[in-house]
């Protein structure tokens, strides 16, 4: 593919001749950060310590295919919080947003539409919430913690509203089928399938696509990508809605995994994806991210619960390892990022 | 003068970060009540220098000696104890908390041992203010309100309000305007006089003529001259220590304008242009190939003028037209997409992404350039943004350079490449040469004359006069948001830019 080289007066020819050619260093693409190599470490000692400790549960085909379903949800949805965070912002209303579209996508009416009917309203749901938060953060000035607090408080409401708190059971089989082990593809549950490609789209988008440059230059600063000439406030509408959108099929996969739409669906999701993204390595304060460290961040949480449950180990115990592991991670990238300054 | 004693001694000062050698045997010597400045270009060692004495950094090796005996500043609040404070260039300053608060911030008079005496601290604070020849600053008012130049006075309360016998000052007089800077220099040498020493950092020479008394110059970490006489050193011998190379300090020459260009169409017209409490109705046009250049103190409406045309300040009257096309005001989009760059002030701040490389700084105006449906072809993006640095001779030329490590005239080098990039057609530059060392200046000047030699419409905004007047070719004198005088820079001098900027009250 070639391309014009657009210049008006940058010719070469024109200017003082450069003195020295220097070589390049390695490409970006290939060379795999430390932190990244340091979260790979993490997963393998995770791994490692389950399969001492609980040799035939955990290494399990079953147990495993489990863990990457369950990570999947979460990992869905984390994929949209990293690309907000990256642009300067946050979404709390993440699990709320889940809860919105699951319930939404399994009532009785909704039902009726079989599969194509759930998928579109979870879908729906999930853009018109992120549409909401978007406008209000980007036109309306709205700092993106109330907006997507308030979100967080809405949604969970109107979710409780439609199910009455009641649990929606799901009976359309089309639906229901993607869950069972006669789905898997090569041994892969569907739902697995589709955070890869989610998570595929995403690493592309931030880190191939101008979309992703401008994210990361109004995360880095948003004064210098609006005299620049970015449109910050569309930039910032669309990130919101891709959040939205995440929640989405994260709430239609909620409901293949567990047959039902509920109120409660999606508790804590904000906090076990910002957490799962900062361990990651993307900056809270914006101008760095990175999808795969989130995925990474992901997996460890899930199978450090895996593990703890195999191991009939108390959730509170759980709590205070992954608050650990979130200390410890910041620790690190803290340490990092003040030598390379 | 007097023959003083030596209060602080520091020698063979070494500092290592990972890949650099930021101090390397550094020798500083100052006496009780002289103003000692430090010289040295970006990346000298000043910074790293100044941060050790401040207890901010550890130095790998060496020893500071403090009133003949051995000290070890192991962190800030060692240092001050000592007596040494530090006024930092970016100020460290709680915009949220009051001039008192900000002045006695980790040292509040305090009862029972905790609650603090807030009446007690705003009238030292008042007390303070006084002495520094500023009674009017308000010490309950919140300090985000104030100006940079009362924001500094705090800075120097709050050094004062410690038993300080050294004070710091890293380019103090950068967001200053001239009646401020003389203020300053009053407040100098009334702490001088009080046997007080200042290390008085600043990249203007004829400051450290005014008021300095010795000059250490720093070069790669190391002092290439010590002790020299602030009044007498000639200029070009100092220039030539800090580069290690002779510079011409000057401007480059003006080009006629080849044929059939002197009478061009003017490329960018200002029509009564004008901001509710900033600035008058303004008319200018810059025709391509010409700088035009607006003098006038901070507070005149430079700045804001500037940011109008670009549309990042919307205006209340008046219109931009870009090559005959009248631009939607409060824009950028719309200023960038006709053809208008802006290089801003607060670099830092404004244009750069500190966290990216050179080449992702360049290419974000001109991204959807190098990019298909929205995907980066990044080995074209590399290659454009290396050949507009390239042009510019900014270095390193390597365009994976992170740019937050790039000197200050390479990263104002770095925003110029973003909009020759773009192909823009008016370039407006505000305080072109803020922060770049003097070396390196005289190269910037002819960079940006060789831009408009190959016709782009320059506007230029600087707060030194001698700048405005060798780089433009026309004039305009503010004052007040109005302009006072347009002529050629060719028929102004100095002293007349500067009696025009200061004369009486606006309305005759």
């Amino acid at each position: 593919m070639t391309h014009p080289v657009p210049t008006a007066q940058s010719g070469p020819d024109q200017g003082p001749a450069p003195v020295v050619l220097k070589k390049y260093g390695p490409r970006r693409a290939l060379r795999v950060d430390l932190h990244t190599l340091s979260l790979l470490g993490i997963l393998a000692v995770l791994v490692a310590v389950g399969g001492i400790t609980e040799p035939d549960a955990f290494l399990d085909t079953g147990n495993l295919q489990l863990v990457l379903t369950q990570a999947s949800v979460i990992g869905v949805v984390t994929v949209g919080v990293t690309l907000v965070i990256t642009s300067g912002g946050i979404d709390l209303s993440v699990g709320a947003m889940v809860a919105l579209a699951s319930v939404w996508a399994s009532t009785l009416a909704t039902q009726e539409y079989g599969f194509a009917g759930i998928l579109f309203t979870a879908v729906l749901v999930g853009l018109v919430a992120g549409l909401v938060n978007g406008v209000l953060i980007a036109y309306g000035r709205v700092v993106p913690f109330i907006a997507t607090l308030a979100m967080l408080a809405s949604a969970r409401g109107l979710a409780l509203m439609i199910t009455d708190g009641k649990t929606q059971i799901v009976t359309v089989t089309s639906v229901l089928d993607l869950g069972l082990p006669d789905s898997y593809v090569l041994g892969i549950p569907p739902l697995v399938l589709i955070f890869a490609a989610v998570t595929a789209a995403g690493w592309l988008l931030l880190n191939r696509t101008t979309f992703g440059r401008r994210t990361i230059a109004i995360g880095g600063n948003a004064e210098a990508a609006r005299l620049a000439g970015i449109d910050v406030r569309r930039q910032r509408l669309y990130l919101y809605l891709l959040s939205g959108l995440c929640c989405g099929i994260a709430a239609f996969m909620l409901i293949i995994l567990s047959g039902s739409g509920q109120n409660t669906a999606g508790n804590l999701y904000e906090l076990d994806a910002i957490a799962a993204a900062i361990i990651g390595g993307t900056l809270l304060s914006g101008g760095r991210g990175t999808i795969t460290g989130s995925v990474l961040g992901v997996l460890i949480f899930t199978t450090i619960t895996n593990i703890f449950a195999l191991n009939n180990l108390q959730s509170d115990v759980q709590q205070i390892a992954k608050g650990a592991i979130i200390v410890a991670a910041v620790l690190v990238q803290s340490r990092t990022s003040r030598t390379e300054t | 003068m007097a023959p003083r004693s030596t209060l602080l001694t520091m020698s063979g000062i070494t500092k290592s970060f990972p890949g650099v050698r930021a101090l390397d045997g550094v020798d500083l010597e100052v006496r009780a009540g002289e103003v000692h400045c430090l010289l040295g270009q970006n990346g000298a060692g000043k910074s790293t220098l100044i941060k050790v004495l401040a207890g901010a950094h550890q130095p790998d090796d060496g020893e500071i000696t403090w009133s003949g005996a051995p000290a070890v500043l192991k962190s800030p609040l060692a240092a001050m104890r000592l007596g040494i404070a530090t006024i930092y260039q970016e100020l460290d300053l709680v915009r949220g908390l009051s001039v008192a608060e900000n002045v006695f911030l980790g040292h509040e008079p305090v009862s029972a041992g905790f609650v603090v005496r807030a009446r007690r601290a705003r009238t030292e604070a008042a007390a303070l203010l006084a002495r520094l020849g500023h009674p009017e600053i308000d010490p309950g008012r919140s300090v985000g309100e104030l100006s940079a130049a009362q924001q500094q006075i705090v800075s120097m309360a709050r050094a004062l309000s410690h038993d300080v016998r050294l004070i710091v000052m890293d380019e103090p007089s950068a967001a200053l305007d001239p009646d401020e800077v003389d203020n300053l220099f009053r407040i100098i040498a009334s702490l001088t006089a009080q046997d007080v020493a200042v290390v008085y950092i600043s990249h203007r020479l004829e400051e450290i003529r005014r008021i300095g008394d010795r000059v250490t110059v720093l070069k790669d970490g190391r002092a290439v001259a010590a002790g020299l006489p602030a009044g007498t050193t000639p200029t070009h011998d100092i220039v030539a220590l800090m580069t290690g190379r002779k510079v011409e300090y000057v401007f480059p020459p003006r080009t006629p304008p080849p044929a059939g260009r002197a009478d061009a169409a003017p490329v960018l017209t200002v029509e009564g242009l004008a901001r509710k409490g900033e600035f008058a109705p303004i008319d200018l046009e810059v025709r391509p190939g010409e700088i035009v250049g607006l003098a006038g103190l901070v507070g005149s409406g430079r700045s804001e003028i500037l940011e109008t045309v670009y549309g990042a300040r919307r205006a209340t009257a008046g219109r931009v037209t870009v090559a005959g096309k009248a631009l939607r005001p409060g824009s950028v989009r719309a200023a960038v997409a006709a053809g208008i760059g802006l290089a801003p002030e607060e670099r830092k701040a404004q244009a750069l992404l500190m966290l990216e490389s050179v080449t992702r700084n360049v290419s974000v105006s001109t991204l959807s350039r190098y990019s298909r449906a929205g995907w980066v072809d990044r080995t074209a993006e590399r290659k454009a943004a290396r050949d507009a640095t390239r042009t510019l001779s900014l270095h390193p030329d390597n365009p994976d350079t992170p740019v937050r490590t790039l000197s200050g005239g390479n990263q104002q080098k770095a925003v110029l490449a973003r909009w020759l990039l773009r192909g823009c057609r008016v370039l407006l530059l505000d305080e072109p040469t803020r922060g770049v060392d003097v070396g390196a200046r005289a190269e910037l000047y002819a960079v940006i004359r060789r831009l408009a030699d190959e016709g782009l419409a320059v506007l230029l905004v600087s707060s030194e006069v001698p700048e405005v007047l060798g780089l433009a070719d026309r004039v305009l004198v503010l004052r007040e948001g109005r302009v006072v005088h347009t002529a050629d820079a060719s028929d102004l001098d100095e002293h007349r830019v500067l009696d025009l900027v200061m004369e009486g009250s606006p309305t005759p």
